[in-house]
């Protein structure tokens, strides 16, 4: 047991350090805390991108034929944890890559994917997911955005509804979306996928303002938005199943955490004055509480390494990785909330020039429960864990034989 | 990376879990339990010894295989998954980590090939009373090479040969080697989990050595702990995925409402937070089993995470096993109430969790002054 390259590996990782040490930005742009980045700092994402697709280094995995270098899974790993030691630019690219693409890359003519697969590699267009309504967030098959075939027989579909949660919708220029295309069979039979040009005039994205202030995700609204039928990712009635094929992508979960954590609330509790005069880190309860977040934080970091490992022996990863974002997304909420109450009166004040970390922890309490929602709430990633790791049957199911059009449907 | 078994060592692991399956079913542990003569199991001690593996992390030149602590992790897990009644942690985490880490040339010959052979069983009588031994509590005194004291409770004291003791030695806290042959009164103790052995030992001028210099005693005794914390955290892990294995089982063919109850979400999310605090563990645990063969300095510390994290997982286990099977995981019958046992053993033999957790924090302190 060991945290050692291989020979290869240390090899592979000697030319990615020697790479970006001559090739990554020496400043970072922005400052915005939105993963995406953005407007501002778009230029400057595409430029990075640009870059690494042309050196080999952008979806690393990908095969030659996408114009990907063919590598391995750990080969990517070991980029983006050297990566991550320079100030690069927000990455809005990964959405589209990790998930989009390799739908169209699947599912389209060849023509669509000579057309498209470049220019995303290349970061010259941004891709977006249409797959959240405002009728079904965990549940992506009671999608009601309809596309019906245009009366002129010309094969055209006409697309009208809402989509929401868009990761990105304001920079893209293509999107997948999932739509109804036949209310009268079961839901998950009668959804279609298609792509879509983003600056159809029939499609107008609304920033959505977030409890937390920020706006990193959308409203996307469908007027009338005419698409060919060419543009069909899958068969008519398939939509589940290619949706499913997204989902599948989802970029590897070997990340490091973000925002304020343990060692940043022990140096909190020490400057906070508690009973009797003495900082709250000799406060009993607190040694606890921080005891506990060390270890959950060393045993999703630990569990990453395990991750690692079978990638880098070749395997395919254990069902372990699954269990990060449900741990590390209610710490954040219990961690940040209580350096607050450990303020007192104080804990209100979230002025970065007041507040501890400059008001970091504040901005964990109030970021945490979109974390807790985003790419699967609480509650399904633990069905998930239960029923595809654990192997426990699914819920019961009131809506699988029933016409999508005969579904309660609330307001 | 290379943060997971070897082929070989998953060999060792698969090979063990087949040798306990056969030779130590639950049936073979009820009988520990429901006799109350019977203090271990002497017939699966004197398999698990030509087994190898009480020796399997002592060197060769003294009588063990000397494979390396990564191996004596893995045969830990699955001696906690079968709650094997054996007095293994007692005498190879402690008696022989203890040698290994401070005995004499002598002491090491005279002992280690013994322990590896099966004829040398150890304790740690370092408890006097209710709460965290510490110095100023020790009452046990060593004086002209002999120990007079009392001490409670010492797992495996019915039945050691030899006791890792803490007394005072002139106003000194030190840690003892003690040879159990005469001069001590041994009273079996009634405790939480009959299928591992307890006593009250009754010291009266017995000849001591002692491992380390003079007031070394609890320190030497907390770097012993913090590599049985590794191995017993092992053992917790083992326990912690039979109770979830159990729990998902009886969920799965149990019938209530017209529909098995492992499809209900409360049971489904039960089992999912199982699966979770399971993984923390198994990770925390592997990175205490790295520091502890590489002896790291960052050992303290991997230690008491990985006590933690396996604590908090057996426990959480074993209790939410009780309550996934309901009304049945009551009964003495089924094997459910032998983990929940077993799970308080285990946190409790080598300090409860928050000693663990006041002294990773204490660690952690340094570390960031330090940083």
């Amino acid at each position: 047991m060991d945290f050692n390259d291989s020979p290869e590996e240390a090899a592979y990782r000697a030319q990615v350090r020697e790479w970006l040490a001559q090739n990554a930005p020496k400043q970072a742009v922005g400052g915005d805390d939105l993963e995406g980045g953005t407007k501002d700092t778009m230029p400057a994402s595409k430029a990075w991108q640009a870059k690494k697709a042309a050196a080999g280094y952008a979806q690393i995995t990908w095969p030659k034929e996408w114009g990907g270098p063919g590598g391995t899974p750990i080969q990517q790993v070991i980029f983006n944890a050297e990566e991550a030691k320079h100030p690069v630019p927000p990455n809005p690219f990964q959405i589209g890559l990790g998930m989009c693409v390799p739908t169209v890359m699947a599912f389209a003519d060849a023509e669509t994917k000579t057309r498209f697969v470049g220019p995303a590699l290349r970061g010259e267009e941004i891709w977006c997911q249409l797959f959240s309504e405002p009728s079904g967030g965990s549940d992506v098959a009671a999608a009601r955005t309809r596309a019906v075939k245009a009366p002129d027989g010309s094969g055209d579909w006409i697309i009208d509804g809402q989509k929401v949660w868009t990761t990105g919708a304001q920079f893209s220029n293509f999107g997948i979306v999932v739509v109804r295309t036949d209310p009268d069979v079961p839901k998950h039979k009668g959804m279609t996928m298609f792509w879509v040009d983003m600056s159809d005039p029939g499609i107008e994205v609304r920033p959505i303002h977030q409890m937390s202030g920020g706006s990193g995700f959308n409203e996307v609204f469908f007027t009338g938005v005419r698409v060919p039928d060419s543009q069909r990712l899958g068969g008519v009635g398939d939509g589940w199943k290619v949706s499913l094929v997204t989902l599948m992508n989802e970029r590897l979960a070997v990340g490091g955490p973000s925002g304020a954590g343990w060692s940043h609330f022990l140096e909190a509790a020490r400057d906070i004055t508690g009973f009797d005069g003495a900082p709250v880190l000799k406060d009993q309860a607190v040694r606890e509480k921080l005891a506990d977040w060390y270890v959950a934080t060393k045993g999703l970091e630990h569990t990453r390494n395990r991750t690692m490992t079978a990638l880098s022996r070749g395997q395919t990863p254990g069902p372990e990785s699954s269990i990060g974002k449900v741990v590390s997304a209610m710490q954040m909420q219990d961690l940040g909330n209580s350096v607050v109450e450990l303020l007192d009166q104080y804990g209100i004040i979230n002025d970065p020039s007041l507040a501890p970390l400059k008001g970091a922890f504040h901005a964990s309490l109030m970021s945490a429960p979109g974390l807790r929602i985003a790419g699967g709430t609480d509650e399904i990633l633990k069905n998930i864990i239960a029923e595809r790791v654990l192997g426990l049957p699914g819920d019961i199911r009131v809506d699988k034989d029933v016409a999508f059009k005969d579904l309660p449907t609330g307001r | 990376m290379n943060f997971d078994f070897s082929d070989d060592q998953k060999f060792l692991k698969n090979e063990a879990r087949k040798f306990l399956e056969a030779n130590c079913p639950t049936s073979r542990v009820r009988k520990v339990l429901d006799d109350d003569a019977k203090a271990f199991d002497a017939e699966l001690w004197a398999a698990v010894a030509g087994q190898g593996w009480l020796g399997a992390a002592i060197p060769e030149e003294f009588g063990g295989l000397g494979l390396g602590h990564i191996e004596l992790c893995a045969i830990a897990e699955e001696l906690g998954r079968v709650v094997a009644p054996i007095p293994f942690a007692s005498t190879v985490y402690f008696l022989a980590e203890a040698l290994m880490l401070a005995g004499s040339e002598a002491q090491k010959a005279a002992l280690l090939p013994k322990i590896a052979a099966g004829e040398v069983i150890g304790c740690v009588a370092s408890s006097e009373g209710p709460g965290v031994p510490t110095a100023g509590g020790v009452q046990a005194t060593v004086s002209g090479g002999k120990l007079s004291g009392v001490k409670l409770p010492v797992t495996d004291g019915d039945i050691a040969t030899h006791a890792l003791v803490l007394a005072k030695e002139s106003g000194q806290v030190g840690l003892f080697l003690v040879d159990l042959g005469s001069g001590v009164t041994r009273e079996a103790l009634k405790t939480l989990d009959p299928t591992r052995d307890a006593a009250r030992l009754t010291f009266s001028g017995v000849a001591v050595e002692r491992l380390g210099g003079a007031g070394e005693g609890l320190s030497l005794l907390e770097q012993v702990t913090d590599r049985a914390a590794v191995l017993l955290a092992f053992e917790q892990c083992g326990g912690a995925d039979r109770c979830l294995e159990m729990a998902k089982a009886y969920a799965l063919e149990r019938y209530a409402f017209g529909r098995v109850i492992a499809s209900y979400q409360a049971i489904k999310h039960k089992l999912a937070d199982m699966y979770v605090k399971n993984e923390l563990a198994r990770s925390n645990a592997y990175y205490g089993a790295w520091a502890l063969n590489t002896g790291a300095p960052e050992l303290p510390v991997a230690a008491s995470a990985a006590r933690i994290a396996a604590s908090e997982a057996f426990w959480f286990g074993a209790k939410e096993n009780i309550q996934t099977h309901g009304g049945i995981g009551f009964t003495w019958e089924v094997d459910a109430h032998l983990y929940y046992r077993r799970s308080r053993q285990l946190s409790l033999v080598a300090g409860a969790p928050r000693v663990w957790k006041e002294r990773l924090v204490s660690c952690l302190e340094r570390k960031n002054m330090a940083a």
